[in-house]
């Protein structure tokens, strides 16, 4: 092909979403939005009780109020394929498995489907529904000292170690040694999980709010033993997702019914029903001790983490494993713990492991920068690793110094006076803290098409999917210089599983693992494009595979880094915090779009603030059930909580990397929690360490009562 | 599946963006089912369906409220604006082109409401009423500029959960002032 360099550039410069029109006139529809002839709809019923068994489900009175159709339950329910892996490596939730035995593990667990002609009667009917119970105790709370807690096995190891433990901490001129808490946190994306489920000509068809619609499709074709060829999952428009969104009990629960009726159902979850079906992030118990010489270099680490996950499913929240990338000592040991619990499943969201990690080690970094009266960036620059601490592979990329170094000079922090408690304003006493942030920037195989149309213009098909990263637009960028052509002569359709196996919007690498695919098609067609032929009335279509290209990428540590940094100001006699200001620098590789880049670079810290100071489940523990499951229980942080915060990036290039994005979904939460803790400590001279910094903990935890204040070493 | 007029429900006429719409509707359907479910008008989000993140909000008689704890009986009579009635043919809205040039959103859930809501705010802003952090809420005072504290403080009902809070924020204030409403700064540092 040709060797000049290609005339297109769309990549690195800002464009507004391609579907940003549809959004803002309410044109874009989502998946509960989708009108069906016919459509029934499906009510969850969920249990009253923690643990126990179901003695009976009173059908018949509901079966004859208005417009009731079904009653499914375990007693009617087809039985479900659930013995299997699926495409990310982990078994079915037992939550999402409708109606398989009578067993009730914990608060909320889904017992019965009502579906009727319209979704007033499911409810009202769903609601009337008498289920009796025989009850068994439970126990729901996470200790740090739990009986029960145990490693984890399988996925990524529970336990790394290498050195003397001991002995360095020994040898240590300073020693921090603390426990940090995160509370259980909830997804809470704006849109509800929703499903449409119905058979067309012997093919079953899901419309679906997803983070993969491949994913969704091969679990449903698994769970009901059909040829995956006969499912297809669809899935346009995302109302968020952030981890929560793969296989849950309403699509399950759409196709049993849509089977058992033989007419679309749909089942839309409600707020409530939310909080014990979609997952959330397990609570955390983690304790880090830090050796270091009087330098801060650090001589010993250890980040021990305990999480909590339900008596039916596994899942382990990493919280340990950001000290595997991110500092080095000669003695360094993570650990894992689980407690299973009458609780519902935890999984995946936002920065899982990171997020919380991140906020026990980079405080505890906070802590001996203070004791050892090192600048806290100057503390971290001292700790910069040659190579993974743990496995000892060379960092493809690690531009954290980089960042360190234009945030401070963008934020003023040479102009920082170390010592705590001193800044006041008013009633409001004011700091300045900083944190490090990294998260992983992998890919995983996918397929694309792509077909080059009579008119010159280009279709791109592939089974991703926009949970509102701004993957679609991203996706037109990179095919458009792919193609040597502009976005306008582009059409990218995602979220459709008959196109083919592709990465679901996840781990951050989503829109890495897509172009990837999209640029190899891309490739293929060009060489394929005769100049001065006409293309063919059916066009020409190639298909990629990403699979053996990512089998021949060599083994790096891979991540993105950031340097996150916050303002705050305190009011110690109400124990209120307020964010004035924050910046994060990253070097996350290739920016595609800087317009939607910096968003989703934002709104990570956005979630950093509300992680920081609002977002708790509180579970009564005698009832076993959460207290006020709903958003006005559970806060996120809203307008008058975020001030203007800035993202940027630094440039960041991997040269053997041929895709160059690392991902940017994940990482602006990662630390932003603990630098805005790092600044109340700055601020008011106590240091905390329990999410969230709720205004009772500032109350109480005042000089001379609790929270061990601190002065400065 | 319209019920007949019964004690429970009744015959109503809705005006939405400009149209006439006849319905009979359950007393305790609410004017958010009503637009979804019954007159495919699906631009109207629902996020929690109890009044608590505003993803529901649509305009009566100008005025912003949460379709989701309105029932539609009580719309009768008054005038329904909701996503869809904003743009004028293919001119979009200010505060919709604002929100869309500055990418003030991200999944688009919340979208619709914030719209709505800050459409109303701007207006409210501008007949005089103030907020909670209006610095002279006396009836005499003049008019405090729309800062982006207003805006936030006046859109706090309106949950944004991909965190696009701060480019909202900068669409609002710059459709209020090619509204040619009183200019305001669209970045700034927050003020505690």
């Amino acid at each position: 092909m040709t060797t000049t360099p290609p005339a297109h550039r769309s990549v690195g410069t800002a464009r507004t979403r391609v579907e940003g029109r549809d959004k803002v006139t309410g044109a874009a529809r989502y998946a509960a939005e989708i009108p069906f002839t016919g459509l029934a709809h499906g009510w969850l019923v969920l249990s009253t009780i923690t643990r126990g068994r179901i003695r009976e489900i009173h059908t018949a009175p509901v079966l004859d109020m208005p417009g009731v159709l079904t009653v499914l339950h375990h007693g009617n329910a087809p039985r479900l394929h659930t013995d299997y892996v699926g495409l990310l490596g982990v078994p079915p939730d037992p939550a999402a498995c409708l109606f398989q035995h009578d067993r009730v593990p914990f608060a909320g667990w889904p017992v019965a489907l009502v579906v009727a002609g319209t979704p007033e009667q499911a409810r009202e009917a769903a609601e009337a529904l008498t289920v009796t119970y025989e009850e068994e105790p439970h126990d729901t709370a996470l200790t740090a000292d739990h009986p029960d807690a145990y490693v984890p096995e399988g996925g990524m190891p529970a336990e790394t170690s290498k050195g003397d433990l001991e002995a360095e901490l020994a040898a240590s001129a300073v020693v921090v040694d603390e426990e940090y808490t995160t509370p259980e946190e909830q997804h809470s994306m704006m849109e509800p999980h929703a499903a449409t489920a119905r058979w067309d000509d012997g093919r079953l068809e899901v419309v679906d709010s997803n983070q993969g619609a491949g994913w969704v499709q091969g679990e449903l074709a698994t769970l009901f033993s059909l040829d995956p060829a006969a499912v297809r999952v669809r899935s346009e428009h995302i109302g968020g997702g952030f981890g929560s969104k793969g296989l849950r009990a309403h699509q399950v629960g759409a196709v049993m019914a849509a089977t058992a009726l033989d007419r679309p159902v749909r089942v839309v979850l409600s707020r409530r029903q939310l909080f014990s079906l979609a997952g959330y992030r397990s609570p955390t118990i983690q304790r880090v001790r830090l050796g270091a010489g009087a330098d801060g270099r650090l001589r010993a680490l250890e980040h021990r983490s305990l999480n909590q996950t339900s008596q039916v499913y596994e899942f382990l929240e990493p919280s340990a494993g950001v000290a595997r990338v991110m500092y080095d000592a000669p003695a360094h040991r993570t650990a894992h713990r689980l407690v299973r619990l009458d609780v519902p499943s935890p999984t995946w969201m936002r920065a899982p492991g990171e997020a919380s990690g991140s906020f026990a080690i980079e405080v505890a970094l906070d802590e001996l920068a203070e004791r050892t009266g090192t600048d806290p960036i100057e503390l971290r620059l001292r700790n910069e690793p040659d190579a993974g601490p743990v496995s000892g592979l060379p960092f493809s990329s690690r531009n954290l110094a980089a960042c360190f170094r234009e945030g401070a000079r963008r934020f003023g922090w040479q102009d920082r006076d170390p010592r705590p408690g001193l800044r006041r304003e008013g009633r409001w006493l004011l700091g300045t803290g900083t944190a490090a942030a990294s998260f992983g920037a992998g890919a995983a195989p996918s397929t694309a098409q792509i077909t080059a149309e009579p008119d010159g213009s280009f279709t791109v098909r592939i089974a991703a999917a926009d949970i509102g990263t701004g993957a679609r637009t991203a996706l037109t960028l990179i095919a458009a210089d792919a193609l040597d052509t502009t976005p306008e002569h582009v059409r990218v359709r995602i979220g459709d599983s008959d196109f083919g196996p592709a990465m679901i919007a996840g781990g951050s690498m989503g829109t890495r693992s897509w172009a990837w695919a999209i640029t190899a098609a891309a490739q293929d067609l060009r060489e394929r494009l005769i100049p001065g032929t006409a293309v063919p009335p059916d066009g020409i279509t190639v298909r990629s595979d990403t699979t053996a290209a990512l089998g021949a990428l060599s083994r790096k540590e891979r991540h993105s880094f950031g340097a996150q940094f916050a303002e705050v100001a305190v009011d110690t006699a109400t124990g209120e915090i307020r964010v004035r200001r924050m910046l994060g620098i990253f070097a996350a590789g290739r920016i595609v779009n800087p317009l939607t880049a910096r968003g989703q670079l934002l709104g990570g810290m956005t979630w950093g603030i509300s992680m920081a100071l609002h977002e708790e489940a509180v579970r009564d523990h005698h009832t076993g059930a959460h207290y006020a499951p709903d958003l006005a229980g559970y806060h996120v942080a809203t307008h008058a909580d975020v001030p203007h915060l800035e993202a940027d990036w630094v440039d960041d290039h991997d040269p053997d990397d041929p895709v160059g994005i690392k991902g940017i979904g994940e990482i602006g939460i990662v630390g932003a929690a603990a630098a805005l803790t790092n600044a109340v400590w700055h601020a008011t001279g106590t240091r905390h360490r329990h999410l969230p910094l709720r205004p009772d903990r500032i109350l109480t935890a005042a000089p001379g009562t609790k929270g061990e204040p601190t002065k400065r070493a | 599946m319209a019920p007949e007029p019964s004690p429970t429900s009744s015959a109503i006429t809705l005006h939405i963006n400009g149209e006439k719409h006849h319905l009979s509707v359950d007393h305790r359907t609410t004017l958010l089912d009503a637009l979804r479910e019954r007159l495919d008008l699906t631009g109207t989000k629902k996020g929690c369906d109890q009044g608590q993140c505003g993803a529901c909000t649509v305009l009566v008689d100008r005025r912003r409220v949460v379709s989701c704890l309105t029932l539609a009986v009580t719309a009768q009579d008054r005038e329904v604006t909701t996503v869809e009635g904003l743009a004028d043919g293919d001119d979009l809205h200010p505060v919709q082109q604002a929100f869309l040039d500055l990418d003030g959103y991200q999944c688009g859930y919340c979208t619709p409401g914030q719209i709505c809501s800050a459409i109303a705010l701007i207006e409210e802003h501008a007949a005089g009423w103030p907020s909670a952090v209006t610095p002279d809420v006396d009836p005499d005072a003049t008019p405090a500029p729309l800062t982006p504290d207003e805006i936030r403080e006046r859109l706090s009902g309106n949950l944004c959960r991909c965190g696009a809070y701060v480019s909202i924020v900068q669409a609002v204030a710059h459709a209020a002032t090619t509204h040619g409403r009183r200019p305001a700064p669209t970045t700034e540092e927050g003020a505690a």
